[in-house]
């Protein structure tokens, strides 16, 4: 079974716009923005891909870190940066679209930065 | 300037199989810009995977898209197989290919009946939909499930398919392609068909690249992305050939989808006459310890499973990037400028599978 190669390198939030102008500019297109939660903190992953070269780049944060938007290079981001903002409540600092939390109108405020999920014994599969 | 005014399109729309909201701004019947709301079926599948083991989640995984189910569940456990370095026998890896590649002419046959639809073409809906039954029997007698399959397993699959039963299909896949060549004969030569499409929706090459388009609303803007050239699965045996088309607009995109049908009747040809004899599935110990991007192609284009494991047998994260929730931002772009009678056909042209965006 074929890997498939891809390389992930870790930066500073200050040096976010800086690396993703670099892709832009070397004419990557750009796969998904995705957040994921880690003990205190929250992963960001960028994905880019060129010709079937896989790259991302990842930045660490903690949940009242702004981040600065990447819609100026991306104008597609917006879809990505919503999302982060309404399921994990990352602030995004410049979105070109902002839909000010309305793009995913969960019952729960920011669910993906809650606690796990709790699982009755009438959910059990 | 016109006055310019809001019509809401959707949630609601006949068109329209699942909920999405436009606002479309108009001035006269010309949209002159776009604000799309989702979010109306949001299910929570990646928040489940805190609470189901790693190997039960393959059912939530598949549960994404009821078209291609089977795409996603093969996909997580690609991404699991992966992190635990599990070598998936070689009959598995082609059965997936065979059944992804069903999975694709169930979606594509499904969505021609619905673009028919779109432009009021009702006998060619009907039409495109009883080809596809062919497609869904076949599912079902191979997996005992038309829509979802069921049969994606971390180290493999769960079911095979015996020499006799692929010896047959093989057959039964002449008569589907004399059925799919009159049907699609219709979409692509039609001159109502052609006049109704041909220069709607048009998006360039360039904007469906940098806009993010993958898919058949890439190919048919000329950008050859296919991810089954990545080779995951049995495709690095197998030629792919990339369909594209280069004028970008609704047309277009119907020829790739409708073209891409002969392609997975091809491929399932080729990996019927490579699969080799064996197990279909090994054994899984353990717990995922790291972290993946599995990249595979659906039906509608570039599907992303991120999934992080910390060596318990709970996931840390499992992020699903569909290709619909990508395609949204060139749908806009497609959108802007069109008249207001064009644009169901022009939503439709992406194939939009909104259960899929809100997973």
């Amino acid at each position: 079974m074929t890997a498939q190669a891809q390389a992930t390198t870790i930066i500073d939030v200050g040096k976010l716009v800086g690396s993703v102008e670099h892709y832009r500019n070397e004419g990557y297109r750009l796969v998904q923005i995705g957040c994921t939660k880690v003990g205190d903190t929250y992963e960001i992953n960028y994905s880019f891909d060129k010709d079937y070269h896989f790259e991302n780049i990842r930045i660490v944060v903690s949940a009242d870190t702004e981040v600065p938007s990447i819609s100026g290079m991306y104008w597609n981001s917006f879809i990505y940066e919503n999302e982060m903002h309404d399921l994990f409540g990352i602030q995004v600092r410049g979105m070109n679209i902002d839909f000010k939390g309305t793009l995913f109108r969960t019952s729960v405020k920011y669910p993906f930065s809650q606690p796990p999920v709790t699982v009755t014994k009438g959910d059990k599969p | 300037m016109s006055k310019q005014i809001i019509v809401p399109f959707g949630p609601q729309h006949p068109v329209l199989p699942e909920p999405i909201h436009l606002d479309l701004v108009l001035e006269d019947e010309t949209v002159v810009d776009v604000i799309p709301s989702i979010g109306y079926i949001h299910r929570g599948f990646e928040k489940l995977v805190e609470k189901r083991e790693f190997t039960e989640y393959v059912y939530v995984a598949e549960r994404t898209c009821g078209i291609c189910s089977f795409v996603h569940g093969a996909t997580y456990c690609e991404g699991i197989e992966q992190i635990m370095k599990i070598d998936v026998p070689e009959r598995a890896q082609y059965l997936r290919v065979i059944w992804s590649e069903f999975s694709r002419l169930h979606s594509h046959l499904l969505w021609l009946g619905c673009f028919a639809d779109s432009f009021g073409f009702e006998n060619l809906f009907m039409g495109a939909w009883k080809t596809r039954e062919r497609v869904l029997d076949f599912m079902e007698e191979t997996t005992g499930g038309r829509v979802i399959q069921g049969t994606s397993k971390i180290g493999g699959v769960r079911r095979d398919i015996s020499s006799e039963r692929l010896d047959k299909m093989v057959k039964d896949l002449d008569i589907l392609d004399q059925e799919m060549k009159e049907l699609t004969t219709v979409f692509l030569h039609d001159d109502s068909v052609r006049h109704r499409l041909r220069n709607v929706g048009v998006i360039s090459r360039e904007d469906a690249y940098h806009l993010g388009a993958v898919g058949p609303t890439a190919r048919g803007s000329g950008v050859a992305i296919d991810m089954r050239k990545l080779g995951y699965g049995a495709y690095d045996r197998l030629n792919v050939p990339v369909i594209t088309d280069s004028c970008g607009d609704c047309l277009s995109r119907c020829t790739v989808r409708a073209k891409e049908l002969f392609t997975s009747t091809d491929l399932i040809r080729q990996a019927v006459s490579k699969i080799p004899d064996g197990p279909v599935e090994v054994k899984v110990t353990g717990a995922p310890d790291g972290e993946y991007f599995t990249r595979a192609e659906q039906p509608r284009g570039e599907l992303v499973h991120y999934l992080k494991g910390n060596g318990s047998k709970f996931l840390v994260r499992s992020r699903i990037r569909t290709p619909t929730l990508t395609n949204i931002p060139p749908l806009i772009k497609m959108l802007q400028g069109c008249e207001l009678a064009d644009v169901p056909v022009i939503v439709l042209s992406i194939d939009p599978c909104i259960s899929c965006t809100e997973r």
